[in-house]
């Protein structure tokens, strides 16, 4: 038998049936397309969320004063409570090899107010090498400088969502530069407004004022306190950043006397370990998504072999004639399992785009980020050929194993 | 051509409805031969037609065809037997439903992978030598008078252009005139192209045109004759039944 009477024959049969064929075709439809949207959407939120951790800055690691804690539990003991972190340290971290960038932060939350407005927010107190580790860019005006630290100058960097709370909608089109703003009661003259960055879960810095470290130290850490809050490392290279780890850790051991790692009176987060701490999260829920929706392809492949087999009982007798006109057993096997493989195709080309539909639309409205991956696209296509020949391939054996005149005598 | 040797039939063998449709059955059929094969209702001429085309196997008893033993031959050799050498008309159920005239004619040819237009070619010419138009040839088989169902069968039959035709009452639906072409063809195949031909009929006149006439009755062959003695022995002996239909 040619291949193109082979695709007559199944095209005949499966008009012949249209509504039958359609439905079971739908049960693919709806397996294919909950695959490929619900995996596009776990792989949005994991994009969003690596994206939001990458926005943060690169290569990026942060030194914590308080006891070693686990990525992604409980409350820290204490962050900024625990006073272990020097300037000097981050002097001395500088030293280490692979290390681009140090800067030491002192945080704290502070109403600042201007005349008729006023917002609750963190104060953020950075050296100058702040803005290249966390990828701040300015919208108008300068950062702090390292001099302006020295000098104790009271000047600030704002946030874009400081700058609409205390200025309104319209503030960063109009020049916000040399204006005054009160932080805790204390003057300051804003030098810089920065660039949105969007908003992320992950510590945003839009709602945040920046300050100069030794500002920030002498008037708002308290008397002769010169704890730090955090110390952010960026490492000159992915790959440098676990090594850099070590090294921090080793020399902060040293400088802080402390000969039992466990006993550590800080704690480094990498950055790496994030992202992967996070992904590996959304990875669960991507895949959890995709086997709910394998659940309803495999029903959908069920509902093809009903069809089959129901549709291999109607045409007993068309089947044994096949065979005493010369139909082989191959000849019958390959009519029933091309109906079956056609079945699950057009539903599986249908399901896909449909489900790139869906993506689309999520996208499109905003709600949402969904990314469809080539892979995705790939393992539904696999899957729904694989389901025609899995469940096609009972009904067509029953009907091609047949004796003829049993075929021609079922009643 | 054809040996069959003690040939049994038991259908449900091993149940306690077993009933036996063929016993110790032995003849041969030389190639080019025209035989008829008479014999009542439930006598078990479909049975023997339907081991005769290599549909079903008998339960005891060896089946030559051109020399061998078709008990030894796989589900795929009897494929091909049934492809290349015999062509069938079935009693009943001969068609396909919802497929064209034309389309169940070809499909002979389509499991023998025949390019389309030659096959197109080929069963418009075994549709007009079984008495069918053009204008029929479109049609849907569940379109058709009883009478033209048969005649597409025999077109069927025909169209692998095959040794051994084997026909279960073609005529059974046919008003005389139509029989009487359809038979015409049967004979010009068996005359000319030097076809065998095996048919199963109730009616004498339809049998008259065969070469050599086998009656059975209750499953075993009661006689065996040239066409002249058994013309005259079937009248006065009247081993058939008239055909009753249900
Ligand atoms: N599949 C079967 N199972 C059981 N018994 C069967 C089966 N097929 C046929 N028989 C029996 O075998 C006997 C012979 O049947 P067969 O069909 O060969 O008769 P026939 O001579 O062709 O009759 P008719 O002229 O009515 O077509 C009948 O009694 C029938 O009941
Ligand atoms: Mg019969």
């Amino acid at each position: 038998m040619r291949n193109s009477d082979l695709f007559e024959e199944t095209y005949a049969a499966l008009s012949a049936n249209k509504v039958r064929s359609s439905l079971t075709v739908l049960g693919i439809v709806i397996g294919i397309a909950s695959v490929i949207a619900l995996t596009a959407i776990g792989q949005g939120a994991q994009d969003s969320i690596s994206n939001s951790i990458n926005a943060l800055g690169s290569n990026l690691l942060e030194v914590m004063p308080g006891a070693t804690r686990q990525i992604g539990f409980g409350a820290s003991s204490g962050r900024g409570a625990a006073k272990t972190l020097t300037q000097d340290d981050e002097t001395a971290i500088l030293g280490v090899s692979n290390v681009a960038a140090v800067s030491g932060e002192y945080s704290a939350r502070y109403q600042i107010t201007v005349a008729g407005a006023n917002t609750n927010t963190t104060v953020d107190g950075v050296d100058a090498a702040y803005a290249a580790i966390r990828n701040i860019s300015l919208d108008q005006g300068s950062f702090v400088t390292d001099s302006q630290s020295l000098s104790l100058a009271k000047v600030a960097v704002i946030g874009s969502t400081v700058a609409t709370d205390l200025f309104g909608t319209d503030a960063t089109s109009s020049n916000l530069i040399g204006q005054s703003i009160r932080i805790n009661n204390m003057l300051f003259t804003i030098i810089g407004v920065m660039a949105t960055k969007g908003g992320s879960g992950f510590g945003s810095q839009d709602d945040e004022v920046f300050i100069p470290l030794g500002t920030a130290l002498q008037y708002f850490a308290g008397n002769g306190n010169r704890f730090l809050s955090t110390i952010d490392i960026q490492a000159t290279s992915q790959g440098a950043m676990t090594q850099v780890q070590n090294d921090v850790t080793a020399l902060l051991l040293t400088r802080h006397n402390v000969s039992d790692p466990t006993k550590a009176d800080f704690s480094i987060l990498n950055q790496a370990d994030l992202v992967s701490a996070a992904s590996s999260v959304t990875g669960t829920l991507t895949t959890l998504l995709a086997a709910i929706a394998g659940i309803s392809l495999l029903v959908g492949g069920i509902g093809i072999m009903n069809m089959m087999l129901t549709t291999v009982t109607e045409r007993m007798r068309e089947i044994g004639l096949r065979k005493a006109i010369g139909a082989t057993k191959k000849d019958i096997n390959n009519q029933f399992l091309a109906e079956a493989i056609s079945l699950t195709f057009i539903g599986g080309a249908i399901g896909i785009a449909l489900g790139w539909s869906i993506a689309a639309v999520l996208n499109m409205t905003g709600l949402m980020s969904a990314q469809v991956t080539f892979s995705s696209v790939l393992l539904a296509f696999g899957v729904s050929a694989a389901i025609g020949i899995a469940f096609g391939w009972y009904p067509a054996r029953r009907a091609s194993t047949l004796n003829p005149i049993d075929a021609l005598r079922y009643e | 051509m054809i040996e069959f040797a003690h040939i049994t039939k038991t259908y449900n063998a091993d149940t306690p409805e077993a009933y036996t449709a063929l016993r110790d059955v032995s003849f041969s059929i030389a190639e080019g031969e025209f035989v008829a094969i008479m014999g009542p209702s439930g006598s078990g001429k479909s049975t023997l037609m339907h081991i005769l085309g290599c549909l079903d196997t008998p339960t005891a008893g060896t089946y030559t065809l051109d020399g061998r033993d078709v008990s030894t031959m796989t589900d795929d050799e009897l494929a091909d037997i049934r492809k290349d050498k015999i062509g069938f008309v079935f009693q009943s159920f001969n068609l396909l439903s919802r497929t064209t005239v034309l389309r169940n004619v070809m499909l002979p040819l389509v499991y023998a992978g025949m390019p389309p237009e030659e096959r197109v070619a080929r069963a418009t010419e075994a549709l007009e030598s079984a008495g069918l138009t053009a204008e029929h040839f479109s049609h849907l088989s569940n379109q058709l008078s009883g009478g033209q169902i048969q005649r597409v069968a025999i077109a069927r039959a025909l169209v692998n252009d095959p040794a051994l035709i084997l026909a279960d009452e073609p005529t059974g639906n046919l008003d005389s005139r139509t029989s009487l072409i359809v038979l015409g063809t049967l004979q010009e195949l068996n005359r000319t192209h030097g076809r065998t031909i095996v048919l199963i009929t109730h009616e004498p006149d339809i049998a008259e045109h065969a070469d050599r006439i086998i009656r059975i009755r209750d499953g075993a062959i009661v006689s065996d004759e040239k066409n002249h003695a058994a013309r005259d022995a079937a009248g006065e002996t009247k081993l058939y039944d008239e055909p009753t239909r249900v």
